[in-house]
């Protein structure tokens, strides 16, 4: 099996696995429960694993958020800051045009309510027009929320210069860096966020574990009412096993990132230059400089997401498609169907970028797993150009 | 190995197509599309004098249910006169493949439609009024809720 889906969530690393089995096992107490060992033992895996976890992104520890994942993260910093003083009777919120559907749906909820949110476009790289973004952003503006990474197309945004802007312009400015964190340096204070969401399954960490970064300074207002747990913005008793897998995957992506991620750049750049050679109507998508490590993206003219997918899947390479018809499976209708809006927003024409692939590699892909997607791609792209009533060679 | 979305039948027509290509001297093609997705389905028919479909092939751009509902369709459709296969309806093509997914039902109808198109193609080639295919579709219907 080769896996290559790992912006979807990438396998745990060991180290992290056994690290949380004795909090499921013997050490179960609630660390609200000072009083007693068992106890206090969570309370201090959770201190623990809030400072490997702030390291990382080179915050506080007091600055550093447990939620269940990306989504409540990205929740909670959009709904949360709404209410608060500094933002206060502003109605209008900044996003770009290629967000998480965390994102953009709690926008589209938000604009029911009376908000206005403005997209900013990005070009045929997926990059963020910055001088629009300087241009929408106005006094009225309570949030700019600007995704880092996106797991489809692998474009990495300059942060720097967009936090840049929005401190010139003293808008509050938030980033969904889930599918960045972990694979690329992060630096809170470099940036200058004032909200940053991320998530453990997507640098070997366990499922349920993610954390928003609430800079030092900036309120927020919780959206679960209840306890005091974490600072009282999330309350509910803590996943203490995902936190304690979260915290050590955190210690271990801080030490070997450098070491993991050129290594996926090269195989990244094997895999491109390899689809590269094979056909002249492969065109790639993203940003090929700034760019997520390991991650190749592209569509191929004549044929359909979906059907490649399902090849590469029989041949048991797992990736993920963008494509229309593969977007919802389980949808109980056909106007569930749509493409992908972040090809659309590159300018992929509706109609062709039902043909989109992303392969995203771990520090667990080999050089022998590139091989493999590069033997098998030729026979199933010329199989499916076959069938294509579109190609004509 | 866990199921996917898709029946067993349905990966098999995915994986083994039938009747796949192009008729060079067809008696009809029809192409439809479904713009939902950008399926693109062309099927060809040849017909005989005695009004049988000898052949049929067909061209897919499109999901792994589009695929197998063209296939399909063209296994259903070989042998069979004019009247017999204006009555296959997107369901037999659903049924035969053992089901679709409740999003993927338009697949089939889009085999369905190509069928009616192939065939009014095959009409106005042979100098009638393609129209003739409506009137029999929905005879077939009336005879069907009678």
């Amino acid at each position: 099996m080769i896996y290559v889906d790992n912006v979807a969530g990438t396998k745990p690393d060991k180290r992290v696995v056994d690290k949380m089995i004795p909090f499921y096992t013997e050490k179960y107490g609630n660390p609200s429960a000072h009083f007693y060992p068992l106890g206090r033992e969570s309370f201090e895996a959770i201190d623990e694993a809030r400072g490997h976890v702030a390291s990382l992104i080179n915050a506080e520890k007091d600055e550093i958020i447990f939620t269940s994942c990306g989504t409540e993260s990205n929740n909670l910093a959009i709904k949360g800051i709404l209410d608060t003083e500094r933002a206060k009777n502003k109605k209008h919120i900044v996003i770009s045009e290629i967000e998480h559907f965390s994102v953009q749906n709690v926008c589209v909820k938000l604009m029911n309510e009376g908000y206005k949110v403005t997209k900013v476009r990005v070009d045929e790289n997926g990059k963020v027009n910055l001088d629009e973004l300087e241009n929408v952003v106005t006094e009225d503006t309570a949030l700019v929320s600007i995704i880092y990474v996106s797991p489809e197309i692998g474009t990495i945004q300059d942060l720097k210069k967009i936090g840049e802007i929005c401190r010139n312009k003293g808008v509050l400015f938030h980033t969904d860096a889930v599918a960045g964190v972990g694979h690329v340096p992060v630096d809170v204070k470099e940036i200058g966020c004032d909200l940053m969401s991320f998530a453990g399954q997507n640098f070997y960490g366990p499922k349920g574990s993610a954390a928003l970064y609430i800079k030092k300074g900036v309120k927020i207002n919780p959206i679960f009412d209840g306890g005091f747990q974490e600072m009282g913005l999330r309350s509910g008793s803590e996943n203490v096993p995902a936190i304690v897998g979260f915290g050590e995957a955190a210690k271990i992506a801080k030490n070997e990132m450098d070491e993991y991620t050129s290594k996926m750049k090269k195989l990244q750049n094997q895999l491109w230059n390899g689809l590269d050679e094979m056909f002249d109507f492969i065109h790639f998508t993203g940003d090929k400089n700034d760019r997520l490590p390991g991650h190749v993206s592209f569509w191929i003219e004549y044929i359909e997401g979906e059907s490649l997918l399902l090849w590469y899947s029989l041949k048991e390479i797992y990736g993920a498609s963008g494509s229309a018809c593969s977007s919802n499976i389980l949808a109980e209708d056909e106007d569930e169907l749509e493409a992908s809006h972040v090809l659309t927003a590159i300018g992929v024409p509706n109609d062709i970028c039902a043909g989109s692939i992303t392969f995203s590699m771990s520090k667990y892909s080999t050089e022998e797993d590139v091989n493999r997607i590069l033997e098998v791609t030729p026979e199933i792209v010329h199989k499916l150009c076959e069938m294509s009533p579109y190609y004509n060679k | 190995m866990a199921k996917g979305p898709y029946s067993e039948k349905v990966m098999e027509h995915f994986m083994n197509p039938r009747n796949m290509g192009e008729i060079e001297d067809a008696s009809g093609v029809g192409e439809v599309g479904n713009p939902a997705c950008g399926d693109v389905m062309k099927l060809y028919l040849k017909i005989n004098d005695d009004g049988i479909v000898d052949d049929v092939k067909f061209k897919t751009f499109g999901c792994g249910a589009a695929i197998a509902s063209s296939s399909m369709a063209t296994e259903l459709l070989k042998g069979k006169s004019v009247e017999e296969i204006l009555e296959l309806t997107n369901n037999a093509i659903v049924e035969a493949l053992d089901g679709l997914p409740p999003a993927k039902i338009h697949c089939s109808v889009m085999a369905e439609e190509a069928i009616e198109a192939a065939l009014k193609d095959y009409y106005k080639r042979i100098g009638k009024d393609p129209k003739i295919v409506d009137e029999m579709k929905e005879k077939i219907k009336n005879k069907r809720t009678n």
